[in-house]
């Protein structure tokens, strides 16, 4: 019963944390440079930049959904299962997500590193 | 990519790793969270050690706008999975917890996830359609005088 809830656990954090990671890199996208925007307009004016983008506001909601899904996850199983079962498939789902949603080229060598990112974190639950 | 982003995307690792520690500590410490009781799970978010773990998360955050304003998420996230690495050499030296040969494997996958993606560009564009390159005009003939 703990298995099942640690994995129902993992699959909202896997839906939740992607959604939020495309969401938050849309919005970075559409402020451009942070560094180079704090050099011409000040931090203030950086993060009022920042919060005011609709898309930044929806990306924090889904990644707070992540981490309360993350907290109730840790209590019920290891960190050792929920962490790194989540993170692998989040980087598999991110890769497909960024492809379609961000049009990012994703060239077999982001695949590659997706993949072997993946596999190497499944190799650390076990 | 400059000194200065390396650094930020170390940042990114770094502070992962420090504030998920910290608050799975504290979440250990507090026991199971129960659907029942939910201002439990929202008070869990005062004790020290959680608090310091999402001050760490909140300097992890930060950090990973930062990467996301200037590379693709395809690039920042295998690359800050150097976490799992540290994660593992924390499990390792600091928890002394039994660290298996399955496990180190798995580091090694994921270093050379990161030298694989760390070869190309941190940010690439859409693909557009090719639009006919610019063709600068010729000079205009001199009039020899």
């Amino acid at each position: 019963m703990s298995q099942a809830y640690a994995w129902s656990a993992v699959a909202t954090i896997v839906s939740a944390s992607t959604a939020g990671d495309v969401l938050l890199s849309h919005a970075m996208k559409q402020v451009g440079d942070v560094s180079e925007l704090r050099r011409r307009k000040g931090f203030l004016a950086l993060a009022g930049t920042v919060l005011r983008t609709p898309t930044f506001l929806l990306g924090v909601t889904a990644m707070a959904t992540a981490f309360y899904a993350m907290l109730f996850g840790l209590s019920w199983a290891d960190v050792s299962l929920v962490v790194p079962a989540s993170t692998s498939l989040t980087f598999v789902t991110n890769a497909v997500a960024a492809k379609f949603f961000l049009h990012e080229r994703v060239d077999h060598r982001r695949w590659l590193a997706a993949l072997l990112v993946a596999g190497g974190v499944v190799l650390l639950a076990l | 990519m400059t000194f200065r982003k390396y650094l930020v995307l170390a940042g990114v690792a770094i502070f992962a790793v420090t504030g998920d520690s910290l608050v799975s500590r504290g979440m250990k410490h507090a026991g199971a969270v129960s659907l029942h009781n939910l201002p439990s799970i929202i008070l869990v978010v005062f004790r020290p050690e959680v608090a310091l773990g999402v001050f760490f998360l909140l300097a992890f955050f930060a950090c990973y706008m930062a990467a996301l304003s200037w590379a693709d998420l395809t690039y920042v996230l295998p690359t800050t999975s150097v976490s799992f690495i540290l994660l593992t050499l924390v499990a390792k030296f600091a928890l002394h917890e039994n660290v298996s040969v399955t496990r180190w494997m798995g580091v090694l996958l994921i270093s050379i996830g990161v030298g694989v993606v760390t070869q190309g560009p941190s940010m690439t564009h859409p693909e557009k359609p090719q639009q006919p390159e610019c063709v600068p005009a010729p000079e205009p003939a001199r009039m020899e005088s």
